[in-house]
C-alpha cells in the first residue's frame, strides 16, 4: 500500500508523558503503518528558530500503533531541537505528516518464536509488532524514568542500565538467558547501535534469523536524498526505502 | 506553455539535479506521484561514465535553516542509467534531463556519445564541479576551462547543453558567460556552497570530510548570483537554491530566470513542487489582475 503523496496536516488528538517519553497521538485516515514502518514529522508551527535555527528537516519517526481508529501513535524523547519541539506539541496542534514510508518487519513463519529485543525510545516498531503478531519482549532502558515504556508490552521482560527497575544490566543479558533455553527463535531488535550490533553478533553465533530496524538521519525518508544509507553486503542501502527493517545477514 | 531551448514545458518549476529519485518516490506513493507529477521537467541524478557508490556515512548535517549534504554522486554508471532507468524516466510523461559529470574532458565526451541516439533525453545537464584533474580547481569555476569544453562538447550534440554552475568561483558571472561564448544553450545555478561542519573531537562530521550547503540557507546567495549571470547571458537560465514558495521562486524569475528548479524543499514535503508551481501560478494571476 502506497502512502499518499506529499506533506499533509494532521492534528494532534491526544499527548500523554509515560516518563521521560511523550506519547502523541494523531488523526489521520491514511493508509495504516505496518510494524517497522515509519513517517517524517514536523510541526506546522515553529518548526525552525529554535537552537542553532533548528530544526529544519523533518524527523523520521517509528510509528508506535495504528489501531485502525484512524489515528497513529509515535513514542518520542526530547534528544534534540526537532525531538523537542515535537514533544511540545498539544492536543489540537497541527502537525506535518509524509508517510507511511520504508518496509517493516516480516510476521515469524509457524513454529517459531519471535524474540523482541528493544532499547530506548526504539521500542515502538516492536510494539506494533506484538500487537499484529505477538511475541516475547526484552526490554532495556536506562533508568526509571525510562522504564515506563515498558508498559506499552504484554509480559515484557525488563533491563535497566542502572538497576533501578528489572535485572541491573543490559537487555542482553536477558536475550543470552533466553537463547540458552533453547528454541526456534526469531530475533526483531529496535534501539541504539551498539544493541542492534549485540543482537547482529548473537544471530551469527546462534545460527538465529534476524531483522534489524534501523536509524539514521534522513533528510526525505523517501529515497530522494541518499543520505541514510548504511553499509551491507550489497553496497550502500538506504535505511529510508531499502529499510529501514534490514536482515541482520547482510549488515556487515 | 514555455518554450525552454526550444523544449515546451508546462510551468516554470523543475527539480534540482540529485534531489528527487522519481524510481524510489513511485515505490513510496504509487501512481499518485505520477499523476500529480509536480515537475515540468525531470532531471536526473548526476551519471558518471562508471558507476559510483558515493561517499561513506555520515552523509548528512541539519544546518541553520539548511543542510550541508556530502553524498558522493552514488549512481549506476551510464550503462545501468540507460538499461535501468531511463525506460523508467520516459514513462513519467514530462521531458527528460539527463545530468551528467566527467573528470575530464575525454569523460564528458563519452558520456554525451552514449546519450546522443536516446531520444528519451530532451537534454544534457552538464554538472561542472568536479575538481579538474589537473590544476584542482572545479572545471566550472575557471571561465577560460569552460569556455574550452564547451568548445569541445557542443559539436558532438544535437541536443541542448545546460551548464550546471558551481557558486564556488570568484565570478559567477564570468563562468556564465565563458559557457555561453563556449556554446552553452542554458546554464542552471546555483549548486550547492562548499561547507563543512565539526562533530565530536573537532573532526569533519561528513564521511566525505566537506559537503554542500543547501536549504533557505543559500536563498539569497542564489538571487545575487542569477541576478548577476542574467546581466551577463542571453542564454536561458534556471534558477535555483533555497526556493520553498512561490515567492522565492518568482524572485528568480523576477531577476532574470525562465525556470526555477526545487531542491532541499522536496525532501522536507514530497510534493514541494506542485505547491510552488501553483502559488506561483497565483502570484501570476493577482499580477495580471492588478
Amino acid at each position: 500500500m502506497s502512502a499518499p503523496f506529499g506533506r499533509r496536516v494532521a492534528v494532534v488528538v491526544s499527548r500523554v508523558e509515560l516518563g521521560a517519553y511523550v506519547v502523541l497521538e494523531v488523526a489521520d485516515d491514511a493508509t495504516p503503518a505496518a510494524p517497522g514502518q515509519f513517517y517524517m514529522l514536523a510541526a506546522v508551527e515553529r518548526w525552525g528558530g529554535g537552537e542553532d535555527e533548528r530544526p529544519f528537516l523533518g524527523r523520521a519517526i517509528s510509528a508506535l500503533a495504528a489501531r485502525g481508529e484512524r489515528r497513529v501513535a509515535f513514542l518520542l524523547e526530547d534528544v534534540g531541537p526537532g525531538t523537542r519541539r515535537l514533544c511540545e506539541l498539544e492536543a489540537g496542534d497541527d502537525m506535518y505528516l509524509v508517510g507511511p514510508l520504508g518496509r517493516g518487519f516480516v510476521p515469524p513463519e509457524d513454529g517459531q518464536e519471535a524474540l523482541l529485543v528493544g532499547g530506548g525510545v526504539g521500542i515502538p516498531p516492536l510494539a506494533m509488532f506484538q500487537e499484529a503478531w505477538g511475541g516475547r519482549a526484552l526490554l532495556g532502558f536506562r533508568d526509571a524514568q525510562r522504564a515506563p515504556g515498558a508498559s506499552l508490552f504484554d509480559n515484557p521482560e525488563v533491563a535497566t542500565d542502572d538497576g533501578s527497575v528489572g535485572h541491573h544490566g543490559p537487555v542482553t543479558d536477558l536475550l543470552d538467558r533466553v537463547l540458552g533455553e533453547g528454541g526456534e527463535f526469531v530475533l526483531y531488535g529496535c534501539g541504539p547501535p551498539g544493541l542492534l550490533e549485540a543482537l547482529r553478533v548473537r544471530a551469527l553465533r546462534h545460527g538465529v534469523a534476524a531483522q534489524l530496524c534501523l536509524e539514521a538521519p534522513m533528510a526525505c525518508g523517501f529515497g530522494a536524498c541518499y543520505g541514510c544509507v548504511v553499509e551491507t553486503t550489497e553496497g550502500y542501502k538506504r535505511i529510508c526505502v531499502d529499510g529501514p527493517v534490514l536482515d541482520a545477514a547482510v549488515l556487515v | 506553455m514555455i518554450d525552454f531551448c526550444g523544449i515546451e514545458l508546462a510551468h516554470p518549476v523543475i527539480n534540482a539535479s540529485g534531489c528527487f529519485d522519481v524510481l524510489a518516490a513511485r515505490a513510496c506513493f504509487g501512481e499518485e506521484l505520477i499523476e500529480r507529477f509536480p515537475f515540468s521537467a525531470y532531471v536526473s541524478k548526476t551519471v558518471t561514465l562508471a558507476p559510483r557508490a558515493g561517499n561513506p556515512p555520515p552523509r548528512l548535517w541539519e544546518s541553520a535553516a539548511g543542510m550541508i549534504n556530502s553524498i558522493g554522486l552514488p549512481n549506476p554508471g551510464i550503462e545501468g542509467y540507460l538499461d535501468e532507468h531511463l525506460g523508467e524516466y520516459a514513462k513519467l510523461g514530462v521531458p527528460l534531463i539527463t545530468n551528467v559529470m566527467g573528470s575530464t574532458a575525454a569523460e564528458f565526451v563519452a558520456l554525451l556519445a552514449a546519450l546522443e541516439d536516446r531520444s528519451e533525453v530532451a537534454a544534457i545537464e552538464l554538472n561542472v564541479s568536479c575538481p579538474n584533474v589537473a590544476t584542482g580547481l572545479d572545471i566550472g569555476a575557471d571561465p577560460r576551462g569552460l569556455r574550452l569544453l564547451l568548445e569541445e562538447l557542443r559539436p558532438l550534440t544535437q541536443k541542448p547543453l545546460i551548464v550546471k554552475l558551481t557558486p564556488n568561483t570568484a565570478d559567477v558571472g564570468a563562468c556564465a558567460s565563458a559557457a555561453e561564448e563556449g556554446g552553452a544553450d542554458a546554464v542552471s545555478l546555483i549548486n550547492t556552497l562548499r561547507a563543512m561542519a565539526l562533530g565530536y573531537g573537532g573532526k569533519p562530521w561528513l564521511g566525505g570530510g566537506s559537503g554542500g550547503l543547501s536549504g533557505p540557507a543559500i536563498r539569497a546567495v542564489a538571487l545575487a548570483q542569477v541576478a548577476s549571470v542574467a546581466e551577463r547571458v542571453a542564454i536561458p537560465i534556471v534558477g535555483m537554491g533555497g526556493v520553498s514558495s512561490g515567492a522565492d521562486a518568482a524572485a528568480l524569475l523576477e531577476v532574470g530566470a525562465l525556470l526555477v528548479a526545487v531542491g532541499t524543499e522536496s525532501f522536507r514535503d514530497p510534493a514541494a513542487g506542485a505547491r510552488i508551481s501553483a502559488e506561483l501560478a497565483r502570484l501570476f494571476a493577482e499580477n495580471a489582475g492588478s
